[in-house]
């Protein structure tokens, strides 16, 4: 049995307050929730305050490059069929820096979850504009305010079919987790975008502005599994925001396209040197 | 008349169908016997321009191209008219009956008539086929393989058709190409170009992972690969960007799948990011880099050695690396599999440095010996246990290596300065002692560093030294130059980092004169000889118009 202690306590870099506290919490809960142990995981990040999760959970890390944890997550994917991979990073590594992987991820569909602390901010820059801000929002970057379209990461993945794409808020921690655990057990690519306060750069999107705006989808009151009310819900966002599952389908995972993943990790499969030759023979 | 060897050159615009003649030709003439030497100049664009195949066959092994033509099968009249000035005497050349071939023996073919709604490239094949003396039938056999086709298909028995034809009206014109001495008895050969080499070396190592973005001339390294991939169980992915894949081929390395990513330049310059992160993370990845010339998009479909700097310092920070730099196809196969193996060793980046000439030069070659070979076993090396630390501090600089969700350890790898067990750390005098354990890593390879072969006199008035692509046709002019008499010897490096001076300086002290002759404008590797070594050479020839090296360019360079 896998329990909470197994995930212990580790001191952070984190400010007092930050909304990367309640994601790491509700990601430990969804391990539990699932019987995932430290050694099961394999959590994959790039760079920025939310890639540096890796180092507060104790698993398996690979702690990459800015706006590379999706391509590296993929290829360890790919590589180990069995281990649980999990992006966790932030929505400038995932929707700036990573933007084409972003796009090539969606379409390519590996089966891993993708956790994106969206804070709408820079906050290891110390506060310039993410891909996520809000028009208008003023930083010392931006002084006249941010005059680029915000991206949104969840109509992008509900257009382009992606098998799991929820919404959560880093201060709804139960609600989250249960999202996290639905995300886990899919196969095939999960996306789950997290609003996630930065207390200290972010003055506009604050808990309180959240608060005010968040609401949890109602049993019944959507159907996930229909496209065109996901695209329609998708781009809610403004004084109500909707939480939970906005889109689910059964694609196939790209790990179905090979075989060889049936028989377990890459690592152990070692090179067949009978069919080698005949391969060899067949250039002469 | 009679002729040690024979340059056959197929032009015309792409889309002709010039690559069958020439692969079918190329594969007839090895399973004749003989040997060939393949050079392919394309140009940048699907359909037009002007491309040529040219095949230099004879009965005994070859190491150079050569220029002047000696058959020439022209497609269009193009052809005919950027390549007759390098008709050799008594050249023969094979061109429709529309076109004009000023002054030269022309054979000229009614491919109209012979052809009767058939592939015109089929009745070249077979006229040129029967010049060269080969049997009908193994032409016809050759030429459904290459197909893809089954025996008893309507295409084959056109094709068949239109190459009887094209024999049988052969036979009653008068030409002779000159007739190549009959080959000995020799055990069946392979027919392989560079990339394809180094494709099948890396399988022969246990490659289980390949990313890729498309970039001539590379492509066929993957195109190879993914062909054979399914049997051997290989998982691929042509990446989004090439930043993408060789992030990919470093996540599938780490979880344990020997990973390789192949490019050009311009790739290339996209993945430095992600090899500096190699560096860091000490992960086995192999970067298969074929050069063309640059900068930026250069010359798209042409040769040059312009990158070997590049490869060397790309990536920012520093941190140990390996270049091998094969000089013809049988040692791409051996740098394919020696990369994969040394990748895994040292743990970090380790590339493979070929060029346009190399990758598409087709050659004969005796089948590769598996035995005594090994796959690449990732994750076996050190300790084990709960108290795993991936990045201990070792004598030699190499750390305990274990997969992540194996076993019991915890496998943490980091892209930041980290401690013994993977986490981040500002801890300046440990950054001291991680940087100085993975340059140690550096010893090591240079100690496992091929050596540079040396051929001709030992204490010669002029030793050519080569690396890479350039080996046969440096040792070719070396040849011509000992049987004018004069004093030449040659020095060809298949590895070019680490460099170790023990290895060749010594030698390179005792000739009267350096020259160093590579594919590029500056003399890169002539500047790493003095870098590294304190040697100084006397002369640098460099080639780069987007040409391969011949023989003939390097003794003209020579006599100015």
């Amino acid at each position: 049995m896998v329990k909470i202690e197994d995930y212990g306590e580790i001191e952070t870099a984190w400010c007092p307050g930050c909304g990367n506290f309640g994601i790491r919490n509700a990601l430990i809960r969804a391990l539990v929730d699932k019987g995932l142990a430290p050694q099961d995981i394999l959590l994959v990040s790039g760079i920025g305050q939310a890639a540096k999760t890796p180092h507060y959970i104790p698993c398996n890390a690979f702690n990459g490059l800015h706006g590379r944890g999706l391509p590296a997550a993929t290829g360890a994917a790919l590589a180990h069929p069995g281990l649980k991979v999990i992006l966790t990073s932030g929505d400038g590594c995932n929707y700036g820096e990573g933007g084409n992987h972003f796009l090539g991820g969606l379409r390519r569909n590996v089966d891993l979850t993708m956790l994106v602390h969206d804070n709408q901010i820079y906050g290891l820059t110390k506060g310039q504009a993410s891909p996520t801000s809000l028009e208008g929002m003023h930083t010392k970057a931006q002084p006249h305010g941010v005059h680029l379209v915000p991206f949104n990461p969840v109509a992008v993945a509900v257009s382009l079919h992606v098998g799991f794409v929820a919404r959560g808020f880093a201060g709804e921690l139960e609600h989250l987790a249960g999202l996290i655990a639905q995300a886990l057990e899919h196969k095939g690519l999960a996306l789950v975008d997290i609003l996630q306060p930065c207390v200290s750069f972010n003055k506009l999107n604050t808990y309180e502005w959240y608060k005010q705006r968040v609401r949890k989808l109602e049993k019944g009151e959507h159907d996930p599994t229909d496209w065109e009310a996901a695209i329609k819900l998708s781009y809610e966002f403004g004084d109500s925001i909707p939480l939970g599952v906005i889109y689910e389908n059964q694609r196939a995972s790209f790990q179905e396209f090979f075989p060889v993943l049936k028989d377990g990790p890459l690592a152990g499969q070692g090179t067949d040197y009978g069919k080698l030759k005949g391969i060899l023979e067949s250039y002469a | 008349m009679s002729r040690d060897s024979l340059n056959i050159m197929i032009g015309g615009e792409a889309g002709q169908g010039l690559v069958t003649i020439g692969q079918v030709l190329s594969k007839c003439l090895i399973k004749s016997g003989y040997h060939i030497l393949v050079t392919q100049d394309y140009m940048s664009r699907v359909r037009g321009g002007h491309n040529t195949f040219t095949i230099r066959a004879a009965a005994r092994e070859l190491d150079s191209p050569t220029e002047g033509v000696d058959l020439l099968v022209a497609l269009n009249q193009e052809t005919l008219d950027l390549h007759g000035k390098e008709l050799n005497s008594g050249a023969v050349v094979v061109a429709g009956q529309d076109l004009t071939c000023a002054g030269a023996r022309c054979l000229g073919v009614p491919y109209k008539e012979l052809a009767e709604g058939r592939h015109v490239n089929t009745i070249a094949l077979g006229v040129t086929a029967g010049l060269l003396g080969l049997d009908q039938e193994l032409v016809a056999d050759t030429l459904t393989t290459a197909l893809g086709k089954k025996k008893d298909d309507k295409v084959v028995a056109a094709n068949r058709e239109g190459l009887a034809a094209s024999f049988d009206w052969l036979a009653k014109q008068e030409a002779d190409c000159g007739v190549l001495p009959k080959p000995q008895e020799a055990p069946p050969r392979m027919m392989l170009g560079g990339n394809q080499a180094i494709a099948l070396g890396a399988l022969a190592a246990g490659l289980k992972f390949l990313a890729f973005y498309p970039m001539t001339p590379s492509t066929s390294i993957a195109l190879t690969i993914i062909a054979h991939a399914d049997e051997l169980g290989v998982v691929y992915e042509q990446a989004e960007d090439e930043i993408a894949a060789i992030n990919m081929a470093l996540g599938a390395s780490y979880a344990g799948a020997p990973a390789l990513v192949c490019t050009s330049g311009g790739g290339y310059a996209l993945m430095t990011e992600g090899l500096s992160l190699a560096g860091m993370t000490e992960t086995p990845i192999v970067i298969a880099i074929a050069m063309r010339p640059g900068p930026a998009t250069g010359l798209p479909t042409r040769t040059e050695q312009g990158d070997l700097l590049f490869a060397l310092h790309g990536g920012h920070g520093e941190f140990p690396r390996a270049i091998l730099a094969p000089g013809d196809v049988k040692q791409c196969f051996e740098a394919g599999y020696r990369a994969l193996h040394l990748a895994e060793k040292y743990q970090g980046p380790v590339f493979i440095l070929t060029d346009q000439f190399l990758a598409d030069s087709l050659r004969a070659l005796e089948p590769f010996g598996l035995e005594g070979r090994e796959a690449v076993r990732p994750g076996g090396q050190g300790k084990e246990g709960a108290d795993y630390r991936r990045y201990e501090i070792t004598p030699d600089g190499i750390s305990p290596r274990r997969l992540p969700g194996m076993g019991p350890e915890l496998v943490v790898a980091d892209s930041d300065e980290h401690t013994q067990q993977g986490h981040i750390t500002e801890d300046l005098e440990l950054r001291v002692r991680m940087q100085h354990k993975r340059m140690l890593k550096e010893k090591g390879l240079k100690a496992e560093t091929i050596p540079p072969s040396f051929a001709g006199p030992e204490e010669p008035e002029t030793l050519l030294v080569s690396w890479g692509s350039s080996q046969g046709p440096v040792a070719a002019a070396a040849r011509r130059l000992r049987d004018e008499g004069q004093s030449v010897g040659t020095c060809h490096f298949s590895q070019v980092w680490p460099l170790d001076p023990e290895q060749f300086a010594p030698r390179m002290a005792r000739a009267g004169s350096v020259v160093v002759i590579e594919g590029n404008a500056t003399g890169q590797f002539a500047g790493l000889l003095k870098k590294e070594a304190g040697i100084i050479a006397q002369r640098f020839i460099g080639r780069f118009d987007g040409l391969n090296l011949t023989p003939e360019y390097i003794l003209r360079q020579l006599a100015n």
